[in-house]
């Protein structure tokens, strides 16, 4: 009987002591980025949605802690994922409203990245759950896997340059899940014969990725609410 | 010649009938701006229903060159009307007034006649178009501002940059020139066959809306005298609007989805235009004018 | 010299003959009335003149030439009113002069303009619309259009229509005026038989498109055949009468009695045989006018 006791704390120590071992990579990410109040990003964003054609685009991004996320475009309309902006990894990890459990260790991209999944404990929040694989050597995340409420499921890639040391990425692969788009011939005037069927399949895929390429961060140098 | 279209050109700028369709195509023009600068933000949000639930667009996407797509896709099926009201009466319209005889009686050959009426016909045809290109174009752009070009086609979007766009208007209206120079020449054809005003217009309006139809209505049997039909390539202006991708499927900037279309369209519609002033010209020379 | 130089002319519109087998000759300087009912091919061979319709046989040359080979040279030289006249009523009288000043290959001054306005007594109106003009002056217009350039041969297809009689005298003046002291040649056609007699140097009476006399008029009109309208209570007997005389060869039968054509001294002994042959006469009447002439010639039996 005191064996069983004994295994059980066991266990449950080792839960603990697991789930306290995920937070320590997660407090060194958060420590990284809390290093950063407010950044205005410059890069290139292109959209990559089967019934989308658009060109690539110069945008700015604008950051404010703790959450504050402006993607504009330099002129002209901009697509973006809708909800998309709040899970980001800030978003994510700045309430600090989460349970986070580690769930093994992957391959990525010839990295070998710590998988945390995290939980809200905070009921308001758009997230459901959210996956992080995480570099324990630089403490940099790789890749976000996050589901809403509401707004489907997000897949986030990034790849580091020479702003890793603040956790900022030099490219960000947004991934979303795309609904049907079509519109009647008798609103569009498009009266001709239909697309080969393959094509229409193509245009019916149900994926689609927004990538943004930065070319510069300007951090730290203050950024006005009006920008939000 | 000159001096022959000179002359048409006054009788056409004289004549009374002559500009109830700049005001209809101005009438139709402004009420549209006005509604959608009351209430545009209601109808965008209707086109954008399905990419609102998968994407938030942000810019202004209701603004001069959407609005002017807008008013090409409507205005290009019904100027053809406006354009048969003139250009349907032109021959009949002198022998229904009977001076179809005293220009016949002129030193000018039957053949100058017709070519000419032709020419004075097709340059009202253009400044009807530029009429329309100002207030469809550069009117919206005044009051609407611009922006992007976001163009809602029915399966796919299109995401034109602001400076890639107005070169593409250009190209759309020329090609909308030959679109309703082939209703002109159409209607001209008509002219030719009848005594009185109203057949002409009426058969050439007809004739538009059956091969529309034909055009339009997707049954194996018509397939094959489609692309012979003018109808079928009288909106191809739209294709200026739709971009090439590469292999990232990144819009390329500056290109057109299928130039060879156009360009068929163009030869197509040209082809349709010089046999129907020939057959015109033909028919003038041949007939008894006994009006 | 032939001005006009008509040869075996004939127009089938399907199976019916509008003209068949016409020929005449104007001459320069002549002024030619054109005889004929409605519908007798009168405004078709004018059509053919101005070739507005194709002839379906024939021939005709106009100041010595084909006009098939050369209708843009001898056009230059025509003017014609054909018909009623149908002008732009939303152009003023100016403005239809102008435009057709434009399709000449001489130059027609602004002066030029005013003085044709002045010739058809339309320079009060010059800038009205012709659409509130009335019938005789949209005529008066439409003889300024075919004067303007001032053209060697003028057509005048019913030129007196809807005329008042001043109008009618002062039309008849001028045409009178264009042959006499302008040299110039004149075809007019008209249903007015009294006026073509007053004006027409030649005829030509046309009849289902056939042509049935042509000529001057004066030869037309010769007192040697003279028509006299017999009027008798028994035509019958008359008739039966006249068939075994001497005037058997002159005498014509109508519906409305009987017709002889005679000299005009033999009236009298025309009178003595009927006397003398117990015929129930009514009336002796002699009729020596271009419309009884013409009318004798265009009668049927």
């Amino acid at each position: 009987m005191k064996k069983m006791i004994l295994l059980f704390v066991g266990i449950c120590f080792i839960q603990v002591a697991v789930v306290a071992q995920s937070n320590p990579l997660i407090e060194r990410v958060t420590k990284k980025l809390n290093t950063v109040n407010d950044y205005v990003a410059t890069g290139v964003m292109k959209t990559d949605v089967a019934f989308i054609k658009a060109s690539l685009g110069k945008v700015k991004v604008y950051f404010k802690k703790p959450n504050l996320l402006k993607v504009k475009k330099e002129g002209g309309i901009s697509l973006l994922p809708k909800g998309g902006v709040s899970v980001t990894i800030n978003s994510l990890l700045n309430n600090k409203q989460y349970i986070a459990i580690e769930s093994g260790v992957q391959m990525f991209k010839g990295k070998s990245l710590q998988a945390i999944k995290l939980i809200p404990t905070d009921e308001k929040l758009d997230w459901v759950i959210s996956t992080l694989w995480i570099d324990p050597v630089d403490a940099l995340v790789y890749k976000t896997f996050t589901t809403t409420k509401e707004n489907g499921t997000y897949e986030i890639t990034m790849e580091y340059g020479q702003y890793a040391n603040y956790g900022l990425p030099s490219k960000l692969i947004f991934g979303f899940n795309t609904k049907d788009y079509k519109l009647p011939n008798g609103i569009t005037l498009e009266f001709g014969d239909e697309d080969p069927a393959a094509k229409q399949k193509a245009l019916k895929q149900k994926k689609g990725t927004i990538e943004i390429t930065y070319t510069n961060y300007v951090i730290n140098q203050g950024v006005s609410n009006s920008m939000f | 010649m000159w001096p022959i279209i000179q002359i048409e050109l006054f009788k056409i700028y004289k004549r009374p009938r002559t500009y109830i369709a700049f005001g209809a195509i101005a009438a139709l023009i402004l009420v549209i701006q006005m509604g959608l600068k009351i209430d545009g933000e209601a109808y965008a949000a209707f086109l954008m229903k399905d990419i609102n639930d998968t994407l938030t667009v942000d810019g202004k996407v209701l603004n001069g060159y959407l609005i002017c797509y807008i008013f090409l896709q409507l205005l290009l099926v019904h100027v053809p009307l406006l354009v048969a009201l003139i250009a349907a009466d032109m021959l009949s319209g002198e022998a229904n007034l009977g001076t179809l005889r005293l220009l016949f009686t002129t030193p000018y050959s039957r053949t100058q006649w017709v070519l000419a009426k032709f020419v004075a016909a097709s340059l009202y045809t253009i400044l009807l178009l530029i009429w329309l290109a100002f207030l469809a174009l550069f009117l919206s752009m005044w009051i609407f501002g611009t922006d992007d070009l976001f163009l809602m086609k029915s399966n796919y979007v299109v995401l034109i940059q602001e400076q890639d766009v107005f070169w593409r208007y250009l190209g759309a209206f020329v090609f909308a020139s030959f679109s309703l120079l082939t209703v002109a020449a159409l209607g001209f054809l008509m002219s030719s066959l009848a005594n009185n005003s109203i057949g002409p217009i009426v058969a050439t309006i007809s004739a538009i809306v059956f091969f529309t139809i034909l055009s339009t209505l997707n049954i194996p049997l018509f397939n094959i005298v489609k692309p012979y039909l003018f109808t079928t390539h009288m909106n191809n202006w739209k294709e200026f609007f739709d971009i090439q991708v590469n292999e990232s499927n990144d819009a390329i900037t500056g290109s057109i989805l299928n130039v060879a279309k156009i360009k068929n369209s163009i030869i197509i519609l040209a082809i349709h235009i010089g046999l129907f002033v020939g057959a015109s010209v033909w028919i003038m020379k041949k007939k008894d004018i006994l009006s | 010299m032939s001005v006009i130089k008509v040869q075996g002319l004939s127009k089938n519109f399907g199976a019916i003959k509008a003209v068949d087998q016409l020929s005449f000759e104007v001459e320069a300087g002549q002024v030619y009335g054109f005889l004929g009912q409605n519908g007798s091919g009168k405004s078709t061979t004018i059509r053919m003149l101005l070739s507005l319709i194709h002839p379906s046989q024939g021939h005709i040359e106009i100041f010595g030439q084909s006009l098939t080979d050369n209708r843009s040279a001898i056009l230059e030289q025509i003017g014609a009113v054909i018909e009623r006249p149908d002008l732009y009523p939303y152009l003023t009288a100016q403005e239809h002069l102008t435009l057709f000043a434009k399709l000449r290959k001489q130059k027609i001054t602004a002066a030029k303009i005013e003085a044709t306005l002045t010739q058809v007594g339309l320079l009060s109106r010059a800038n009205d619309k012709v659409q509130t003009y009335s019938l005789g002056m949209k005529q008066r217009l439409g003889i300024g259009i075919a004067l303007l350039h001032d053209p060697q041969l003028i057509i005048l297809d019913e030129p007196t229509n809807g005329l008042d009689p001043q109008g009618i005298a002062d039309i008849r003046q001028l045409i009178k005026s264009l042959s006499k002291d302008q040299g110039k040649t004149v075809l007019v056609s008209s249903h007015l038989l009294s006026e073509i007699e007053q004006i027409a140097t030649h005829i030509l009476i046309i009849h289902q498109g056939k042509k049935m006399a042509e000529g001057h008029t004066s030869s037309l009109l010769d007192p040697n055949k003279t028509i006299v309208q017999i009027k008798t209570l028994d035509d019958a007997d008359a008739k039966q009468k006249l068939r075994a005389s001497a005037y058997s060869t002159n005498l014509l039968e109508r519906t409305e009695g009987l017709y002889l054509t005679i000299p005009k001294l033999e009236i009298p002994a025309l009178n003595a045989f009927i006397v003398a042959s117990n015929i129930d006469l009514v009336s002796l009447e002699a009729k020596n006018s271009l419309e009884d002439y013409f009318l004798q010639l265009t009668s049927t039996f």
